[in-house]
């Protein structure tokens, strides 16, 4: 124990100790307003760890999906300065729209699809599931006109030659989250969804999954880039560089997209 | 629950509370003058207060948002004022819930201006109240329940207010993520136990003002009235 008339000096110490770590920080620590795609918002929470360790800066994260995030830039004027998109579509068109610097877009991420179901020896590897019509009343996927999963897994079904037995089971969801929704409810007894999202580190995998190979689909591009606000934020421009660097992109292949 | 959680149920609470306050200055005399018109505009001033009821809080969000944007009437009005744009701000999301909870304010508040026998108005007359005075000592504290009514059903509107913050609010963290946006959140990550979380509470919130809400009229209906 310590004596009591000890206190104050504990206090100065703190005190110091404080002060010196606030002085090893960079000189102009920012705070960087970053829109991420829903999918990339767990492992872009893991990946600002590191980052702040690293630069000092701190992101603002606002979860959502990436075309709701193109509205807000455009028609409100939205201060966010990095733009983490779900698709590579949005970021080209927000340079072309002045919206974004030129030449700031880059593909951060390369999204895997996998069929998944809540039931656990439902989906096999080869994706047999696919044929066996009978097996199943309903295929969740996200909306293909919006989102690039849901257009890879009609892509995926085409070629494998079951659009006609498929077509009349499949339930459109806004996004990938809710396509997930259905199936981890048991209203869809399979999903067309990213890896990303069953495939989390330190949550036990459930149901069963097919790893849909990349030869059947197009390629899901993930771009990210630099909006027009946070152009002269050194903040905004480090975390871009961060994302290209070897420890976050451990991080997303732990998350399960490819690079 | 983390820190950003209680962030969000702290930003609610100030932005329904704040909203309340507001919609009871603005709205007490709309709906004074709603209850006491002959003018033909009261149909059309009536339904303009009720449209949020019936429109989906997506398109009053989608209107707002260009209304106040860069190229909005709004937005040039504020920037000129040198207020900035109101979008992904906490003032934005006021302006937003004001418009928003309008109806849930005023119509109350209105029936309870209606239900004031024109009697105890002319009483009042006739004992030289103005109608300052009149509105002030007799039907201020005459519609007292109806006041009641506005200012807990307003907050609790505001309280789970989604669509019109996610369109203009930008779910920006201590700033414009208030409680629905969280527990949207949570469920889009895949995060359920913290879903649940918010989600049960919002669902006590819910049950404990409606309970004292009918506790509270049915105890106005069993007192007996003044003569």
């Amino acid at each position: 124990m310590q004596p009591a008339h000890m206190a104050p000096r504990r206090i100065w110490l703190t005190a110091l100790a404080t002060v010196t770590s606030l002085a090893a920080l960079p000189a102009h620590a920012d705070e960087v307003l970053v829109a991420v795609a829903a999918n990339f918002a767990a492992p872009l929470q893991k990946i600002a760890e590191g980052f702040a360790a690293a630069t000092g800066h701190v992101i603002k994260p606002s979860a959502g999906a990436t075309g709701k995030f193109y509205t807000q830039i455009v028609a409100g004027g939205a201060p966010f300065q990095v733009l983490i998109a779900a698709d590579d579509e949005t970021p080209k068109k927000l340079v072309a729209e002045g919206h974004a610097v030129a030449g700031s877009n880059f593909t951060y991420a390369i999204g895997q699809l996998v069929l998944w179901s809540a039931t656990p020896d439902l989906v096999d590897e080869q994706g047999a599931v696919l044929a066996a019509a009978a097996r199943f009343s309903k295929l969740a996927i996200a909306n293909p006109r919006i989102a690039p999963y849901g257009v890879a897994g009609l892509e995926v079904v085409k070629a494998r030659g079951h659009t006609e037995a498929i077509t009349p089971k499949l339930v459109t969801a806004e996004s990938i989250s809710q396509a997930y929704q259905f199936a981890v409810t048991g209203n869809a007894e399979l999903a067309f969804v990213a890896l990303s999202q069953v495939q989390v580190p330190g949550k036990p995998a459930t149901g069963s999954m097919w790893k849909v190979p990349q030869s059947l689909y197009g390629e899901i591009r993930q771009d990210a880039v630099l909006l027009k606000p946070g152009e002269r934020s050194a903040g905004a421009k480090a975390l871009l560089a961060y994302l290209k660097t070897a420890p976050a992109q451990a991080v997303i292949q732990a998350y399960g997209y490819r690079h | 629950m983390t820190p950003d959680d209680w962030t969000a149920i702290g930003l609610t609470a100030r932005l329904a509370a704040l909203t309340t306050v507001l919609l009871l200055l603005v709205g007490t005399p709309v709906a004074w003058w709603l209850a006491r018109t002959r003018s033909p505009a009261k149909l059309l001033v009536a339904s303009l207060v009720a449209m949020p009821i019936v429109l989906p809080p997506s398109v009053l969000g989608f209107y707002l948002l260009l209304l106040m944007g860069p190229q909005g009437p709004l937005g040039q009005l504020t920037t000129a004022l040198g207020l900035g744009r109101l979008p992904f701000t906490f003032t934005g999301l006021v302006v937003a819930s004001v418009l928003y909870s309008m109806p849930f304010v005023v119509q109350p508040l209105q029936q309870a201006f209606e239900a004031i026998p024109e009697r105890a108005l002319e009483a009042a007359a006739t004992l030289r109240a103005g109608p300052w005075d009149r509105f002030v000592t007799v039907a201020l504290p005459l519609a007292r329940p109806g006041f009641l009514t506005a200012s807990v059903v307003g907050f609790a509107h505001t309280v789970g207010e989604f669509g019109v913050v996610l369109m203009v609010g930008g779910n920006i963290s201590g700033q414009t993520r208030v409680l629905s946006v969280s527990i949207y959140d949570h469920v889009e990550a895949g995060e359920f136990g913290a879903a649940h979380r918010l989600s049960l509470m919002m669902v006590l919130f819910s049950l404990v003002v409606l309970l004292g809400l009918q506790w509270a009229q049915r105890r106005k209906a069993v007192t007996p009235e003044a003569p």
